[in-house]
């Protein structure tokens, strides 16, 4: 299998490159395409899959040389290990299922083409980063879904807010990626090559690690900066939220299912960095990681509480939950870090799309509060994304998200540093269960807004990925469950072994109460929410009306977009400003000056020549020419007068010969 | 009185001066290839001479490189010749006075 992985990505991108160069009006062609190549991708993970099921712990790598200069080749690889094939096996699914969302959502797009050849390119990149066996190979992949993420949240270039959007996209994660590319140049300074796994001789294998010494903790951490850009978390998250700017089937895969998550798979890919010379599973650069996670997980939820838009409600719990997959990670639990992204993947996605059918429902409308009673107009709907937002919000017992988040939650309370960010997290809880019974009563529940007057159910081809994806989302439990911790030990190399006792678990208890705390809490305050006619304005939200000064804190994101815009931003302009200034001032006029030293040295020169070069020349060749007239008059023509000289000169030769003898 | 060098010299030479004051001094064309021929003639004579009153003169020799400067003086004169009718019928004259195309 591992022969033929990189057609993985390359099926994909290939699609993309077909549907690339087809003409705007062969809009079918293009959506078959696309989905068809997705479909390949998705069989080959599934082979992928399989073939790592065969032998437990199994880690195949393919290395090939890229080029050589001097005696360093640079090698690049595939890698097949458990992390990647469950990998594979989401982004593929996740992908199918939102390819053929997008059919239907984006029908009525005149770029119809345009969006499926990118979307298929993000797939072709995406399924390249999680199978690449070189950090190097994973950072152009990165990159792709960096400029994919661009093209994609740009893609209704007629809006501004959506040009700008991708351009803060694609600055705030480059900041992340500068440490990022830092990171592994030192890494390769230090160790020699960037291979993941290479007999023995990676990076990541006691070899390569034993080369980094004392730095592995700041490249750690220039590796975290790339990752902390692409995850959102904390104080680069600030993009992501914008990013719903783009079509929504492109928020549900890129910035809530998979590329997004790219950040905690980084971290979980180079987790023997972070972890090297750990005492207790605690190393100072996964303190940092626990800590910006946790302010990430309960800033973005808190956050989400008063926002308006439907999209930025569901970007701000995607930042939320990846603050708490980070958090995950840094205590040690990489496999329940992955297996929430997994389970995010699905429930989140699903969301998304529930919510792409929402907005397409009602013509284009995003404030939840100009919706509300959409529960009878779209059953469908409504029904998968309660799903969604059950499993969001850690519903125990048959959801996958309260599986993986409890895990996370048993991991983070045994961290030996301190109990701090556990009981976050738990506030977190509640706060996720909240924002969503908030966003489900007011979209679904109550009385018909302006906006949701004339909302219809969508068409099928929107409705079967949300069914598929909410099954996915239910069913995906099964392996994730403590009685048999299936995906766990999988991801850990163990066997899986059934232990029906296992099953209740002290956290169950524990998630059950907070979660049902979120519930009542966001169904008391909100109860009157979509309900019309209360003497006063239906828009105003309970929150605002009990706390107008912190709501308006929180709907204006705690104002950190206007503090970046003091700072950061402000402090850029002003060095761009000096720069021109000193450019115009002073950097101009120098080079004017020494111009102007050029000019008189040229002035000098051009008299010199005038009067000095040109005039000797000149002269030469008035002797030359009177010289010529001069011995051209001994050439009379007159052959008796050569012949009589010839003579002469013959009888002076003789004389003088006849004088020496 | 018998010939001996000396007079064939002294003869020879005053052959060779005749012609060059012949080629120097006259006009006409024709009178200067004259004296070209003689200053031939004259050298002619010394080739003779020398072979004559060599130690061990060898029968054919010196006759023979003779003969075949004569031959070649006669060629030359008839290019000569021919030359000056191309000349006159050009200038429509033979004297040599005005032909100065070749001066600087």
């Amino acid at each position: 299998m591992i022969d033929h992985l990189w057609l993985i990505p390359a099926v994909p991108f290939a699609a993309s490159l077909v549907i690339l160069s087809l003409p705007n009006r062969r809009r079918t062609s293009a959506a078959t395409l696309a989905v068809a190549g997705q479909i390949g991708a998705l069989a080959m993970s599934v082979f992928a899959f399989l073939s790592t099921l065969q032998a437990p712990g199994l880690r195949t790598v393919q290395n090939f040389t890229w080029f050589t200069f001097g005696d360093n080749a640079l090698r690049l690889g595939w890698l097949l290990d458990p992390l990647a094939a469950a990998m594979l096996m989401m982004i593929t699914l996740v992908g199918f299922c939102i390819f053929v969302f997008s059919k239907g959502y984006m029908a009525g797009d005149k770029n119809f083409v345009r969006f499926f050849a990118y979307l298929s390119f993000f797939s072709g990149a995406m399924l390249g980063l999680v199978i690449s066996n070189s950090l190097l190979l994973l950072f152009i992949c990165w990159e792709l879904v960096g400029l994919a993420s661009y093209l994609l949240i740009g893609f209704w270039i007629e809006r501004p807010s959506a040009a700008a959007a991708a351009k803060k996209a694609f600055i705030t994660t480059r900041i992340g990626d500068m440490g990022f590319f830092l990171g592994l140049l030192w890494l390769y300074g230090r160790s020699g090559t960037l291979l993941f796994y290479d007999g023995g001789n990676g990076c990541l294998e006691s070899a390569g690690l034993a080369m980094l010494g004392a730095t592995v903790t700041s490249i750690a951490l220039l590796i975290f900066c790339g990752a902390m850009g692409k995850s959102g978390q904390f104080p680069l998250h600030v993009w992501l939220p914008d990013a719903m700017e783009g079509p929504t089937p492109v928020s549900a895969l890129i910035h809530a299912a998979t590329m997004v998550a790219a950040g905690v798979f980084l971290v979980a890919r180079v987790y023997p960095i972070f972890s090297l010379g750990a005492i207790n599973g605690v190393t100072s650069s996964l303190i940092v990681v626990v800590w910006i996670g946790v302010t990430t997980a309960l800033m973005a939820a808190v956050i989400a509480i008063a926002q308006a838009d439907i999209k930025r409600i569901l970007a701000y719990s995607t930042v939320s939950q990846l603050g708490l997959m980070m958090v995950s990670l840094g205590v040690g639990g990489v496999a329940a870090g992955i297996m929430h992204l997994l389970a995010h993947g699905f429930f989140k996605s699903l969301l998304f799309l529930g919510s792409g059918s929402v907005i397409h429902g009602c013509h284009g409308e995003q404030d939840i509060r100009k919706m509300g009673g959409l529960r009878r107009l779209m059953p469908i709907t409504f029904s998968t994304y309660a799903i969604g937002m059950m499993a969001l919000s850690g519903v125990p017992l048959f959801f996958s998200g309260g599986w993986t988040k409890e895990e996370i939650l048993h991991v983070t309370a045994h961290w030996p540093v301190s109990r701090l960010p556990y009981f976050l997290l738990l506030i977190g809880v509640v706060l996720t269960a909240l924002y969503m019974t908030r966003q489900i009563i007011y979209v679904f529940f109550g009385d018909r807004h302006a906006g949701s007057q004339h909302a219809h159910e969508s068409s099928r081809v929107m409705t079967l990925p949300l069914i598929v994806l909410a099954i996915s989302a239910i069913s995906f439990s099964v392996v994730l469950t403590p009685a048999w911790p299936w995906l766990h030990d999988y991801l850990t190399d163990e066997s899986a072994h059934f232990a029906f006792p296992r099953l209740i678990q002290p956290t169950l208890f524990l998630s059950l109460v907070l979660v049902g705390m979120g519930f009542a809490l966001g169904i008391w305050i909100y109860r009157k929410a979509g309900v019309q006619d209360r003497g006063r304005a239906a828009e105003t939200d309970p929150l605002e009306f009990a706390q107008p000064k912190l709501f308006r804190f929180l709907e204006n994101k705690m104002w950190i977009d206007e503090l970046y815009a003091r700072t950061v931003i402000a402090f850029s302009w002003m060095s761009a400003r000096f720069s021109d200034w000193m450019d115009r001032n002073f950097w101009d006029r120098l080079v004017r000056g020494f111009g102007g030293i050029g000019q008189q040295f040229g002035i000098l020169t051009a008299s010199v020549d005038e009067r000095g070069i040109n005039a000797g020349v000149d002269e030469t060749s008035v002797g030359t020419r009177g010289l010529g007239r001069l011995m051209s008059a001994a050439h009379s023509g007159q052959i008796q007068t050569y012949l009589g000289v010839i003579a002469i000169g013959l009888l002076a030769l003789l004389l003088f010969y006849a004088w020496l003898a | 009185m018998t010939p001996t060098l000396q007079v064939v010299l002294v003869v020879s030479t005053a052959l060779f001066s005749a012609g060059l004051l012949a080629a120097l001094s006259r006009r006409h064309a024709i009178f200067i290839l004259i004296g070209i021929e003689m200053m031939l003639a004259a050298a002619n004579l010394n080739f003779i001479a020398f072979w004559r009153f060599s130690p061990q003169p060898q029968p054919p020799t010196g006759v023979m490189i003779v003969i075949f400067s004569i031959a070649i003086a006669a060629a030359e004169a008839a290019v000569g010749l021919a030359l000056v009718i191309a000349v006159y019928r050009h200038y429509r004259t033979t004297s040599v006075d005005h032909f100065d195309q070749l001066k600087g």
